[in-house]
């Protein structure tokens, strides 16, 4: 098909205008707009009940909703099937069926995926306990995201979608999750898109970050970016007027008459004089931009 | 599998061009490893189960009739003993079938009202979901197992559970000195009995139609306890229906509409229900004096009349509507509670 795009010129994984979508009366996607270019790691962060899995459902072709949206070329409610070819999601954790063996999983997904590579997959599992006889039923939660994963990863699709692929995980397993995902998935031909809470676990991976609230798109930008443009600064009581005079978009105070002030496209430089500066975290960016969500 | 193909290639770069898939055959294997339990498990284990019962039954009853007076079984008229016996045997052959139809029911019944839902409930929905397979594929695959394989698989287990106490019989028959014993043997028709099954199968498939499309859709569609829905919702309409009649000049067609919701929206998943709809017995309405007349009665091909009946038909077309709206409600239904 269009595999021989290349990067530069490739068109949008995903392009999204004016996206819809009512439950009852509240709106989970308002006017939502984001385009998504391939070989990119994408963060799709908000509070509860932001829209973000409702916006991934609407990628997916799971939900109905209203506006214009293209995943891969492709209308995802009018041609979901030939989309799933080349799309494959991670929707929660634990939703393999209960009765299926990892012999009969790895079975299936052989028998019916025309992009499964059956020897990487097995491949995967050599290195976990899992062993073929093995019923979900009788996993634990991590051993079910090392199959489900095993079983993903082994499918060469275009578009990769997590919905917090690692609630419910003991650390070891969250951070062996992302790093198989980087390590052994992950190339410019491949686009994934990751939403969690844990934002202080995916930061490293993402290329990219999306903040998502009451439906909206409220901001979306490279991660590198994001570290030109934000900038966090450790005031004294001495700096601590001046700094507020350039309008911080978030403050909090630290032990010993400290504050941490976050600012909006200031220049670094004019901020030095003011304490030392860092990048923040995402989960204080995060922190910042959400501010009065739950008010 | 076809690792071959792609030997001299790296791995990762890897283009699966030449990988086969026969989507629908591992659909069906998969129903088939999910489910063995009702559609292979539970027929074998009940046909296990009475055929132990009936050996034992023949064993005592043996012993019994030995204390009793040992040959007190002699038969002088020959002929008319080897014919009751070929009765005899048919009835038994026959006795499996029907036992395994039973169990079909069931699993047929239960099958169907939790195909399109269980997956909702657990939500490994969305792990099938997440694979190239389209929603019709998928119902179609399991109105398969409902209507045609596990129908297949409860003919053979019910033959082999028919020929297991057809050979008891025998044996407990010889062996007691029962001077005709072997006429279970000689004066039974197992090729016709059998025959006669699986002629019935067809009919089974388009009569059942209704009822297992309408258990889908319901499957498809609630978002808890199909069951009730299933079941209460025609079983109250009919009552409402039956109620409306006591009042003074009104006339419904109540048992009419009876037949329609109830019988054929649930109950034709019974194998032989159509019997007493084609106005028909099995035993074709001739009382069975000889054995004789029990073999010509059980010669299955009349479930054939119901092909000729209006009823049939309109069955059909509403089963096939059925499962097109479970195909569609599959496509957009969310999660069930």
């Amino acid at each position: 098909m269009n595999a021989v795009a290349t990067n530069t010129d490739a068109t949008n994984v995903i392009s999204a205008r004016g996206l819809r979508k009512a439950y009852r009366s509240k709106l989970a996607l308002d006017d939502t707009s984001f385009e998504i270019e391939a070989g990119r790691i994408i963060g799709l962060i908000g509070p509860n009940g932001a829209g973000k899995t409702t916006a991934l459902k609407a990628i997916l072709g799971l939900v109905p909703f209203e506006g214009n949206l293209k995943v891969l070329g492709l209308d995802p409610r009018t041609q979901r099937d030939e989309l799933m070819r080349d799309v494959c999601f991670i929707a929660d954790v634990a939703v393999l069926p209960r009765w299926m063996r990892v012999r009969e999983a790895i079975d299936f997904v052989d028998g019916i995926h025309p992009r499964f590579d059956r020897a990487k997959c097995e491949r995967f599992i050599a290195n976990t306990q899992l062993n073929p006889k093995l019923r979900v039923r009788e996993m634990s939660k991590g051993m079910i995201v090392q199959l489900h994963l095993a079983l993903v990863m082994a499918i060469d699709a275009k578009l990769l979608v997590l919905d917090e692929p690692t609630l419910g995980l003991d650390i070891l397993y969250r951070k062996q999750f992302y790093q198989r995902l980087l390590e052994d998935y992950f190339d410019e031909q491949k686009t994934i898109i990751i939403t969690t809470h844990q934002v202080e676990e995916i930061e490293h991976i993402l290329t990219d970050v999306m903040f998502i609230r009451d439906g909206k798109i409220v901001l979306t930008s490279p991660m590198d970016d994001v570290a030109e443009r934000y900038t966090e600064v450790l005031t004294t009581s001495d700096t601590i007027e001046q700094a507020r005079a350039l309008n911080p978009i978030d403050e909090r105070a630290l032990p010993f008459g400290k504050t941490v002030m976050l600012f909006d496209g200031v220049p670094r430089q004019q901020l030095a004089a003011l304490g030392e500066t860092r990048n923040p975290g995402l989960a204080d960016l995060f922190v910042a931009i959400m501010k009065g969500t739950y008010a | 599998m076809n690792a071959s193909a792609h030997i001299d290639r790296p791995q990762s770069q890897t283009v699966h061009t030449g990988h086969k898939t026969n989507t629908f055959k591992w659909l069906l294997k998969r129903e088939f490893w999910e489910n063995r339990g009702g559609f292979l498990w539970a027929p074998v284990i009940t046909g296990a189960i009475i055929s132990v019962l009936y050996l034992i039954l023949a064993v005592i009853g043996s012993i019994a009739g030995r204390r009793a007076g040992g040959d007190s079984f002699q038969i002088t008229d020959e002929g008319n003993m080897a014919a009751t016996l070929g009765g005899f045997g048919d009835g038994v052959l026959l006795a499996g079938v029907l036992l395994a139809f039973t169990v079909l029911a069931f699993v047929v019944f239960f099958y169907a009202l939790g195909s399109l839902y269980d997956d909702r409930r657990d939500r490994s929905i969305l792990f099938w979901k997440s694979l190239p397979v389209s929603d019709t594929q998928m119902v179609l695959s399991k109105a398969v197992w409902a209507l045609l394989l596990a129908p297949i698989i409860a003919v053979a287990v019910g033959i082999l559970i028919g020929l297991s106490l057809w050979l008891i019989s025998a044996l407990t028959l010889t062996v007691n000195g029962v001077s005709a014993g072997t006429a279970v043997f000689t004066h039974s028709h197992p090729l016709k009995i059998i025959g006669g099954v699986l002629a019935s199968l067809p009919v089974y498939i388009l009569w059942a139609l209704p009822a297992v499309g309408w258990l889908m859709l319901c499957s498809a569609w609630a978002r808890s306890k199909p069951f009730l829905w299933a079941v209460l919702l025609p079983v109250l309409a009919c009552v409402i229906v039956s109620m409306i009649r006591i009042l003074p000049g009104t006339s419904f067609p109540v048992d009419k509409v009876w037949y329609t919701l109830v019988y054929r929206g649930l109950l034709s998943v019974v194998p032989g229900s159509w019997y007493p709809a084609i106005g028909l017995d099995p035993t074709g309405g001739q009382e069975i004096n000889s054995p004789d007349q029990l073999a010509s009665a059980i010669d299955l091909t009349t479930s054939w009349q119901a092909f000729a009946t209006a009823d049939m038909w309109i069955g059909v077309a509403l089963g096939v509507a059925f499962i097109a709206a479970a195909i569609y409600l599959r496509r957009w239904r969310e999660l069930a509670d």
